[in-house]
């Protein structure tokens, strides 16, 4: 068990690319620690460095009380779980479990014990004497895991263990991990690109993005209150709804002023944000579960209210996703793995309940609930608070 | 439902009688892709078969009846006549160096090929541009050179002579590189952090993942030194030291030069094949999958 602290950890490589910038992160003793962003954040290499893996090019990586610069991968007391799993394919699950025990020079009877307990953790004690080509995808992940926990490390590193599953078995093993990782109680950090595994296993998520830490918090908060557009566009499914608009101020409270439509703010809200009263230019934020089908809500919502035309309806059971436009221009989010629906999408989706009689290419009034609205700095696109 | 039953047997016939003609079809073919395969295989093998017969000729029964599959008289005495040459003591000379050699390319081809591979140090790309640059140079330009250096080592003449020359092998390296490469870089990560050195993950971990291209070098290395000539011409003059190659060539140009010896040629050159074609046979289900695997870049 231990700490794994970050203090001002860059990566500079060869060819003069910095893939990291200035990584400051305090992860607490048995805490999981998610580190998540888009392809090329440098989230892969930030645990690589980890590892030991990647050398550091400045700041200091301290795993518990120990400076880890310059100490080989074996010596750092930790296990990697790795993306493609890297088995040995040529060993039984077995030797593949026991392999890191065997060079230690642990007792036979010591490696039996351990790699036992292991694989009967992980469910694996029927396909012992099996080699990982003859297992399924979901058991060779664990014979993944097996391998990193047989260890008893004072930290997991594990690099997008669940990319290679299909859909189900993925939802299947998030839970099995996380669970694992609460009942063993070691320091975790877990790379994914796929934010909901983010939310859903981690104590606390990092945002990366371009080599920068945007935001490290816990789930709730990250989706609450980002600190930043990319972090709110980054954080959610669908996106949050980002658009440039323009603010009025009068004693009552505010207006938005979104395209040609207009949104009343209540004083309420902005005695929250007091800062929003030096802007007459934001960002705004509207999450897709903020929007409601008018005709579903029973406050009075006039003068929150927008007019649109329904383009797209994906039912989902649970909930129908209103795709529709805000004659608003978007603001972009900074995710380069952002999908660019092209000319002519619609730049608006709303999460409206499925009792919702909105249908496709009819005329639809949406009321939109101001009080959970996100704005951001036009320039510096940081979030306007206090 | 009659009607019904009716259709169904209708459907059954009519299926049934498809397969019939599928299954004729599909005779017919089989029936002439074995047809063609054995007359290949009857074109490939027939040399061999005269050859075999022709070693139970006379000298004279092979000159005159040369294709004729049934020799007439039978007659043994070039076998017993090549038993009498040093033709046993080349034999296993040929065995001694073949699996020396075998050993250890196979040996250095995978720890350069390795090494090249791999491991990061200044100058690697420099000498695996030497490597390909040596690939091109044809082994006969270096025969003269090989000698002088042999000669200036004072080895000329013995067994090292015929050994260490052929010990490493450019071609051998450089299968074995590019099959490391295909191999993912995660696994060998994993086995650092399992706390494997160079030594070990080469040892442990690569190697037996290795199999397909060293069992190509394996075949490569053994077929070339089995059948090496030039190499053995240059590097002793002893008879006693004499490989197979260089004992029959010198006995074709020699003591079987003159007349037409054919009988004792032909034997000379069965028991040569034999070696080589057994572990051909053994090993060519990996030779062709080996060679592929070899052949791609990762």
């Amino acid at each position: 068990m231990a700490t794994v602290t970050l203090d001002k950890v860059s990566k500079v490589y060869e060819n003069g690319f910095h893939a990291i910038h200035d990584l400051d992160l305090n992860i607490a003793d048995q805490e999981f620690l998610v580190l998540v962003g888009p392809s090329g954040c440098g989230k892969s290499t930030a645990l690589r460095m980890i590892a030991g893996l990647e050398t550091i090019s400045g700041g200091e990586m301290k795993i518990g009380d120990r400076v880890v610069n310059d100490v080989e991968p074996k010596d750092r007391d930790i296990a990697m779980v790795f993306q493609n799993y890297a088995l040995y394919p040529h060993m039984t699950v077995y030797d593949n479990i026991g392999f890191a025990l065997k060079l230690a020079k642990v007792p036979k009877d010591e490696i039996d014990k351990r790699v036992r307990q292991a694989s009967k953790i992980l469910e694996l004690d029927a396909n012992l004497d099996r080699k990982p080509g003859q297992l399924s995808g979901g058991q060779r992940q664990r014979v993944a895991m097996g391998r990193a926990i047989v260890r008893q490390p004072a930290a997991f590193l594990m690099d997008e263990p669940l990319s290679n599953l299909d859909a189900k078995l993925r939802v299947q093993m998030r839970a099995e991990i996380a669970a694992l990782q609460r009942e063993l109680a070691v320091t975790t950090v877990y790379v994914t690109h796929d934010q909901i595994e983010a939310m859903t296993m981690g104590d606390r998520v990092a945002v990366l993005k371009a080599g920068y830490l945007q935001q490290v918090d816990t789930p709730q908060n990250l989706y609450d209150r980002p600190d930043n557009v990319f972090v709110a566009a980054f954080i959610g499914s669908p996106s949050m709804n980002l658009y440039e608009a323009t603010l009025d101020w009068n004693n009552d409270g505010g207006t938005v002023h979104l395209g040609d439509q207009d949104l009343a703010l209540d004083a309420e809200m902005l005695a929250k944000r007091p800062a929003l009263r030096n802007h007459d230019k934001v960002i705004i934020g509207i999450r897709p579960e903020d929007f409601e089908d008018a005709a579903l809500v029973d406050k009075d919502t006039t003068g929150k209210q927008l007019r649109s035309n329904v383009r797209l309806i994906e039912a989902l059971g649970s909930e129908l996703l209103v795709h529709f436009d805000i004659n608003a221009r978007t603001a972009d989010s900074g995710d380069p793995d952002a999908v660019d629906e092209g000319e002519g999408a619609a730049n608006a989706v709303a999460r409206f309940s499925p009792r919702s009689q909105a249908r496709m290419k009819q005329d639809i009034t949406i009321a939109v609930g101001t009080e959970s609205m996100h704005f951001f700095d036009t320039s510096t696109r940081e979030a306007i608070w206090d | 439902m009659t009607d019904t039953t009716s259709k169904t047997v209708g459907v059954t016939e009519l299926s049934e009688a498809d397969g019939a003609v599928g299954k004729g079809s599909s005779g017919l073919r089989k029936l002439l892709v074995y047809g063609i395969l054995i007359v290949f295989a009857v074109i490939y093998i027939y040399p061999f078969i005269i050859q075999f017969v022709t070693s139970l000729k006379t000298n004279t029964d092979a000159v005159d009846n040369p294709l004729r599959l049934i020799p007439n008289p039978f007659d043994t005495a070039a076998w017993s006549r090549l038993r009498d040459t040093q033709f046993p003591r080349w034999f296993m000379n040929s065995v001694i160096v073949t699996l020396t050699v075998t050993t250890f390319r196979v040996l250095f081809a995978s720890m350069a090929g390795y090494a090249l591979a791999r491991l990061k140090f200044r100058g690697r790309d420099a000498v695996f541009t030497g490597l390909l640059a040596v690939m091109a140079v044809p082994g006969i330009v270096l025969l003269i050179p090989k000698f002088l250096v042999l000669n200036d080592l004072g080895i000329y003449n013995s067994y090292w002579a015929l050994i260490l020359p052929l010990v490493v092998d450019a071609a051998g390296v450089f299968i074995m590189r590019q099959f490391f490469l295909q191999i993912s870089i995660s696994v060998e990560e994993a086995a650092r952090i399992d706390g494997a050195g160079p030594f070990q993950t080469f040892w442990y971990i690569v190697l037996p993942m290795a199999k397909p291209a060293l069992i190509t070098v394996t075949i490569l290395s053994f077929q070339g030194s089995w059948n090496e000539l030039g190499h053995y011409v240059i590097a002793v003059q002893d008879p006693d030291l004499f490989p197979l190659t260089r004992g029959v060539a010198g006995l074709t140009s020699g003591q079987l030069g003159s007349g037409s010896q054919f009988p004792i040629t032909m034997a000379a050159g069965l028991l040569m094949t034999i070696p080589t074609a057994i572990v051909f046979v053994f090993f060519q289900r990996y030779f062709t999958q080996g060679a592929n695997v070899g052949a791609e870049k990762g």
